[in-house]
């Protein structure tokens, strides 16, 4: 299984531009990328084109988008890991030999409607009935569990500052990315209290975006790149939909379960990774997320982003795209965003901060918060 | 968002009278009541009102709110520990942003949650105020 092409849209507020506009940009680079465009099906990774856009039928839209009316497909839902789950998906199209080449595309537009409408969508990746029915957005539920980290393993909240100044620094360099300012750790310490102890800049922005990659089987990956990148490992998890029920708010259970799958069938551990892009819609989820992937034992990730670990030239480099926070999350097409980047950081031509020499990265996305995640890794 | 009054009538188990679920196999209570249990995987639990008492373990200030909210702005939602361990999350009321603290004695009060407009469907459901300890 490879990954023989991709296409990344730039993120942003782009109100000129509907679902297949954004789309198109993205596959326009993709075919570009490639020497041969004929994929024989479509997988569609989008959170909010029904609950926004009274949208569905997604892959019938996304074809006559990009002139492939007549191909089949489908759109896969996961909240923010709809676009991991949509590799996943396109994965298991492939190697199932129904396909020799499939279209993964993830898409979502979030800028059109006042925040709080936006707001109010996000929250459907909790559970309606227990939950969100409160008025309990997606901010207060990464809020609840951020508070319980601070308290638990006594984190100063300007600890918690480092990692967005990071994403900033990274994103600044990412010619995608929707953020592109640096800022400093009192910038985020002053910003805006969203869901307290959420601050405006431990958020990834309102942006809206469309990114492909080209999965094809060893058969044909060959005649459409010259530098196919592998697909070793996929894993899928999940946690509680409610908060309320789960074992441990800071033990993300789908992370490690979808981390033990995607390593098992790759046959490497955390240490053989040399760069990865995970999950960071807010700051907390890459505390997390970094934890759940054993890249830092339980409680021990900040002190570790304090003394300058994965930042560029560690190992792992995390997020050198400059993350969810300043790449930006147009929800359900991150994920999609995320495998690309990683594609072409192992080629070596990401056109923002490089890797380096790398054998191993690794991509990983989560809907909710940490409700359903995919670990995706990829080798050189 | 839509609501409908078989929904509501539905729902007001968990949401009226905090009822959970017990597993009949391993023994373990939780919140919200599901069908399973998601600790050993068993398809036989039972319905069980749980005690109306516990502590904040962790909470949040809400300010940006979701439509349909705003007038309840800023909001406090908390993670409850009931007496007999199960966590619940719910909003907190007749309580001040800074008076809230980890640890805080809270118990259960039936308030309304959400109204669809003035003269349309009202969702109740249980808040908890201050306790004393
Ligand atoms: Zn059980």
């Amino acid at each position: 299984m490879f990954v023989t092409g991709v296409g990344m849209a730039k993120i942003d507020r782009h109100y000129d531009k509907g679902f297949q506009e954004l789309v198109h940009m993205a596959v326009k680079n993709l075919v570009n990328d490639v020497k041969l465009f004929s994929p024989e099906a479509i997988v569609v990774g989008n959170m909010m084109s029904s609950s926004l856009f009274q949208q569905d039928s997604l892959a019938a839209l996304v074809a006559d988008a990009i002139g492939l009316r007549g191909r089949g497909g489908f759109k896969v839902e996961a909240a923010c890991g709809s676009g991991g789950h949509a590799i996943a998906a396109g994965y298991a199209l492939v190697a199932s030999g129904l396909y020799n080449q499939v279209l993964v595309i993830g898409v979502e537009k979030m800028s059109d409607y006042p925040t709080t409408t936006t707001t109010a969508a996000l929250a459907q990746a909790a559970d309606f009935e227990h939950e969100a029915i409160y008025g309990t957005s997606f901010v207060a539920l990464n809020a609840l569990v951020m508070r319980l980290y601070m308290h638990r393993y006594e984190a100063k909240r300007e600890d918690l500052a480092i990692w967005p100044v990071r994403m900033h620094e990274h994103g600044s360099q990412n010619p995608y990315a929707q953020l592109r300012n640096k800022i400093t750790v009192e910038d985020v310490l002053k910003s805006a209290v969203i869901a307290d102890p959420i601050r405006l800049m431990d958020s990834s922005p309102i942006g809206d975006g469309a990114a492909a990659v080209l999965l094809a089987s060893e058969d044909v990956a060959g005649k459409i790149s010259d530098t196919p990148i592998q697909i070793v490992g996929v894993g899928m998890g999940s946690d509680g939909l409610d908060l309320a029920s789960r074992e441990d708010l800071l033990n993300p259970m789908s992370v490690r379960i979808a981390a033990e799958k995607a390593y098992k069938m790759a046959g490497v551990g955390p240490r053989d990774i040399d760069v990865a892009e995970i999950h960071d819609a807010f700051t907390i989820t890459a505390l997390l997320s970094i934890e759940g992937l054993g890249f830092a034992e339980l409680g021990e990730s900040w002190k570790l982003i304090k003394d300058g670990r994965f930042a560029a030239g560690d190992k792992p480099s995390i997020n050198l795209s400059g993350g969810l926070k300043a790449r930006g999350h147009p929800v359900g097409a991150t994920g999609v965003y995320q495998v690309a980047e990683i594609a072409m950081q192992l080629r070596g031509d990401f056109p923002g901060v490089k890797v380096g020499k790398a054998d191993y990265g690794l991509a990983m996305n989560t809907g909710g918060v940490a409700t359903l995640t995919t670990v995706t890794i990829l080798k050189r | 968002m839509r609501m409908s009054p078989a929904r509501i009538w539905r729902e007001r188990g968990a949401r009226y009278r905090l009822e959970g679920s017990k597993c009949r196999k391993c023994g373990r209570v939780f919140y919200p009541p599901k069908p399973a249990c998601p600790y050993c995987g068993s398809l036989e639990v039972e319905k069980v009102e749980l005690p109306k008492r516990g502590k904040v373990i962790s909470y949040t200030i809400e300010y940006t709110v979701p439509e349909g909210y705003r007038h309840l702005a800023p909001l406090i939602i908390a993670l409850i520990e009931l007496e007999n361990g199960v966590k619940v999350l719910a909003p907190l009321t007749d309580v001040k942003p800074d008076e809230v603290y980890i640890g805080m004695p809270v118990e259960a009060t039936l308030r309304r949650i959400w109204e669809e407009s003035d003269e349309g469907l009202i969702v109740y459901g249980i808040k908890f105020t201050p306790a004393i300890p």
